[in-house]
């Protein structure tokens, strides 16, 4: 019996450098979805299509002998032209968010396939990818250059995204999320200012796509599904670690550990003798009701108390 | 200065819930013209600060400002011109954002918002001053957000932000409506003493006879989307609250409100 649980917690203790770096990569994704859900108050649901569309462009370029840095930063584009014609559809054709959102990520599962030539994945085994190049080069294991990789984007991340929102032009698109009414009276242009938050959340999304693609050797048209669900639960995570009144960039960061822990906790709750890897989906859900309940119960619970007092 | 042709506002056109809000509306002022505009609920006070600050396109007629037909620009660049100050304290400010960030967003109404810093260090210096003229103590807690602050100091700020960069014409929606009444006095004041200093061309709607009396240079009645009375100079200074609610009876347009105040 303590053999028995002695193998399980080895097991765990070694999915946990897996689960930093898968937790590093969507992590990424979770501060494109920061970016639309938390500042610009948009509920964009394109980062299920674009995080797919950022993995198989780069699968497709990469495998067709296109340099990787190159397929990223074109991954990123096409991205950041979806979430731009999402915003188009929202304040031009004045369909709700949450529709515009959930029609591109339907019209994009058609053209991701076209992209793989109407396969459904594509493999990037043995292929150049910035994970094998560097792991050839500096002779470390892949695992690790995961980290590092994944590490070093997102802190690039979070420092561009950082500065872009101290510019004018940030501030605008921060302004147009927290009151439209007032950024209008601002002269803000807040129908250009929704479509370019929502070029750059999804081209995080993209990026994300990219790295996750590599990092799995593998893109298929269904890896990004549920993506916005697992952005959000990160953010929720992290929220409730980091305290509210934080600087912006302790903030970004808290989104990246919230989906860190957000991987460790899915990857022990699949440890369970009971868990399918199929139930990711169901905890993922639970996790996130829970998540996101602390905070209602705990306004409660502060009201209970002030009423007594 | 402003110039406002046979305006006409109708809202949900062509269907049962027609509505004319404005009806062949004209309007002059000159700069520096300090304009209160009282009337009835419904009357059309609001949707006319609305029509002139771009919020509604208009069905017919057209606005002019400083000689310029405005009549089809779009919001937010007509803001380089019209500034406003909503009834509700919460509705001018950006609430997450801090107390410098929302002023330099103001200062760069009508530039083009590019890539540098939102508020430099340069910036943060001016703007504290700016500040400062409120006399509120708000120059002390600059990087605090907006969302701490009291609806009269809220108010306070987004009067400022309106008048900072000199606009064209300032509109003024029952701003002091939703504050108690000492603030809503402090902040009148501040209202005043701003628009005298910059010989401010302003537009002032209130629900208060006496205030309209009390402030500005001109006196506008409105009812049914028309303006029923006006008076400037000498006669509005010799208006009394009473007068004012006797033209109210005659056209049989008091409610309660007007009663009331």
């Amino acid at each position: 019996m303590l053999n028995l649980l002695n193998v399980t917690f080895m097991g765990i203790l070694r999915l946990i450098p897996s689960g930093i770096g898968e937790g590093l990569a969507w992590g990424i994704l979770a501060l494109g979805v920061y970016i639309s859900f938390r500042v610009l108050d948009v509920a964009d649901m394109s980062v299920d299509g674009t995080l797919a569309l950022g993995g198989v462009v780069t699968a497709v370029l990469v495998a067709n002998g296109t340099n990787v840095v190159l397929a990223i930063l074109i991954s990123v584009i096409s991205g950041a032209v979806a979430g731009a014609i999402t915003g188009l559809m929202h304040t031009k054709l004045k369909i709700p968010a949450i529709l515009s959102g959930i029609l591109m990520m339907f019209a994009l599962y058609s053209v991701n396939i076209h992209i793989m030539s109407g396969k459904s994945n594509v493999s990037l085994l043995k292929q150049p990818t910035l994970l094998n190049l560097l792991s050839d080069w500096l002779q470390i294991d892949r695992s690790v250059i995961n980290i590092i990789v994944f590490a070093l984007f997102a802190a690039l991340v979070i420092a561009a995204i950082y500065w872009f929102f101290g510019t004018k032009l940030g501030s605008a698109i921060r302004a147009t999320g927290c009151n439209l009414q007032m950024a209008r009276a601002q002269g803000i242009d807040t129908d250009s200012k929704v479509i370019i938050g929502l070029a750059i959340s999804n081209g995080l999304a993209a990026l994300a796509g990219s790295l996750i693609a590599q990092k799995d050797s593998n893109a298929t048209v269904d890896m990004a599904s549920g993506a916005i669900v697992i952005g959000l639960a990160s953010i929720v995570i992290g929220e409730l670690i980091f305290k509210k009144n934080l600087p912006f960039w302790a903030k970004l960061a808290g989104v990246i550990v919230g989906s860190i822990i957000y991987r460790l906790i899915i990857m022990l709750a699949l440890q369970m003798p009971f868990a399918e890897t199929y139930d990711m989906k169901l905890i993922t859900a639970i996790l996130l009701v829970l998540a996101m309940s602390v905070t209602v119960i705990k306004k409660r619970h502060h009201k209970k108390e002030a009423k007594h007092a | 200065m402003l110039d406002i042709k046979n305006l006409t506002k109708v809202f949900g056109k062509g269907t049962v819930n027609e509505k004319v809000a404005l009806t062949n509306l004209s309007l002059h002022l000159n700069e520096g013209d300090f304009v209160t505009v009282i009337g009835g609920n419904g009357a059309g006070k609001s949707t006319l600060l609305n029509c002139i600050a771009g919020v509604f396109a208009v069905d017919e007629g057209s606005i002019t400002i400083n000689g310029m037909d405005v009549t089809k620009m779009p919001e937010h660049k007509r803001a380089r011109f019209v500034s406003r100050v909503f009834q509700d304290p919460l509705l001018g400010t950006a609430a997450d954002m801090q107390i410098e960030e929302n002023l330099a967003i103001a200062s760069q109404r009508g530039q083009r918002r590019g890539l540098g810093w939102n508020v430099t260090k340069k910036d943060s210096q001016h703007l504290k001053e700016v500040v400062a003229t409120l006399g509120l103590g708000l120059e002390n807690r600059m990087t605090t957000k907006v969302n701490l602050l009291s609806g009269g100091q809220r108010q306070a700020l987004t009067l400022l932000m309106a008048t900072m960069n000199k606009p064209s014409i300032l509109l003024l929606d029952e701003h002091t409506a939703a504050l108690d009444p000492k603030t809503a006095q402090k902040v009148l004041d501040l209202t005043r003493k701003i628009t005298t200093e910059n010989n401010q061309t302003t537009i002032m709607i209130t629900h208060n006879m006496k205030d309209a009396i009390t402030y500005g240079n001109k006196l506008i009645m409105m009812s049914d989307g028309k303006i029923i009375f006006q008076a400037e100079g000498e006669q509005k200074q010799k208006l009394t609250v009473a007068d004012l609610l006797e033209k109210f009876q005659q056209i049989g347009d008091e409610n309660d409100r007007i009663l009331l105040s």
